[in-house]
């Protein structure tokens, strides 16, 4: 089924074909307004999904979590590269 | 002008149209946007799924048409194995304190969290039934004012009735006053229409009295010693003739 096409600037990232990716990008809105904006829109689909059920689980929280943890990894892996036990890889 | 203000108004009334009629003039217009009726929608019952209590299944459902049930695991494993050899993760004391703290927080969340689960929901419902119970207990109130305000209207008719009744007292009361008035009015009329009466036979009889007391004296009067003598004279030889007839009478 051939739908009309979409103009890139309205179509959502899923739906982005991964060679138009720099198009997409260049059409997203890096004022601090928006980047505020889909800051909000992110947090509001995360907390909507898992945390602001009836009965939510572990999922939210350890998510959360795990992702604190990688993130502080990564900020801390100029200090860490020193404990590498292979200098070689 | 007016077919100008009819051109202006008709877009503005058909955003509008859904409000219903009792529609303010097209230049003011309240309420702008579509008012939703329906109630609030409830909190979803769980959250989104995840895998491992870390990995959301979306992931397993996007890889699943190209690399079936098993992808999203050769890729972790691949993942992890190529982390480890390119020694993007460093295995340090740090690993042995994460392994452990990670063992420790999985029993700790295996054995717990029922518990904790089923203690959270009952907090929760608590919370919502003491809510339920003020509105319900709003709902119950407002039908019993409705409840009363039926009745307040159907003794509200029953004031017809006592008007009524008031009404025929009062008419009563009228009537009565107003026969004890009359009578009082013959009563008197008739005092007064008696006391005429009475005062013209006592002048009538007055003057007949007075008149035949009058000639009685005058007639007295009138008799003078010398008829006097006459008409006892007369009387003697009346009785002396009627004598005489007498005596010849029998004889007869």
């Amino acid at each position: 089924m051939a739908d009309k096409p979409v103009p890139i600037a309205q179509r959502r990232l899923m739906d982005v074909k991964l060679g138009e990716l720099p198009n997409w990008a260049a059409t997203r809105d890096f004022t601090p307004n928006g980047i505020l904006s889909a800051v909000r829109r992110g947090h509001d689909r995360f907390y909507n999904k898992y945390i602001n059920v009836k009965r939510g689980g572990i999922g939210g929280v350890a998510m959360l979590l795990t992702g604190y943890v990688v993130l502080s990894y990564i900020w801390e892996y100029d200090h860490i590269k020193h404990d590498r036990w292979r200098k070689y890889h | 002008m007016l077919s100008r203000l009819v051109f202006v108004s008709a877009p503005v009334l058909k955003s509008t149209a859904p409000l219903g009629a009792g529609l303010v003039q097209a230049s003011r217009s309240v309420h702008t946007s579509q008012q939703s009726l329906a109630p609030v929608p409830a909190l979803p019952e769980k959250g989104g799924k995840v895998r491992y209590g870390l990995i959301p299944e979306e992931i397993f459902q996007f890889l699943y048409p190209k690399t079936g049930v098993t992808g999203p695991y050769v890729l972790g494993t691949g993942l992890l194995t190529y982390l480890l050899s390119k020694e993007i993760y460093v295995i340090n004391h740090e690993t042995f304190a994460a392994a452990s703290i990670g063992i420790v927080i999985v029993y700790g969340i295996k054995k717990f969290g029922p518990s904790v689960a089923a203690f959270a929901d009952k907090l929760n419902d608590e919370k919502v039934s003491k809510v339920r119970e003020v509105k319900e207990l709003a709902v119950s109130n407002l039908q019993q004012a409705i409840e009363d305000e039926k009745k307040e209207q159907w003794r509200a008719e029953g004031r017809q009735n006592l008007f009524d009744a008031k009404r025929n007292n009062v008419a009563m009361l009228l009537e009565i006053n107003y026969r004890e008035r009359l009578h009082m009015v013959t009563n008197e009329v008739k005092k007064r229409l008696d006391y005429q009466i009475a005062l013209q036979n006592l002048q009538r009889r007055m003057e007949q009295e007075h008149l035949v007391s009058w000639v009685e004296k005058s007639v007295v009067k009138s008799i003078t010693p010398q008829q006097e003598k006459e008409s006892i004279a007369k009387c003697i030889t009346d009785l002396k003739m009627l004598a005489k007839i007498e005596q010849a009478r029998p004889t007869v």
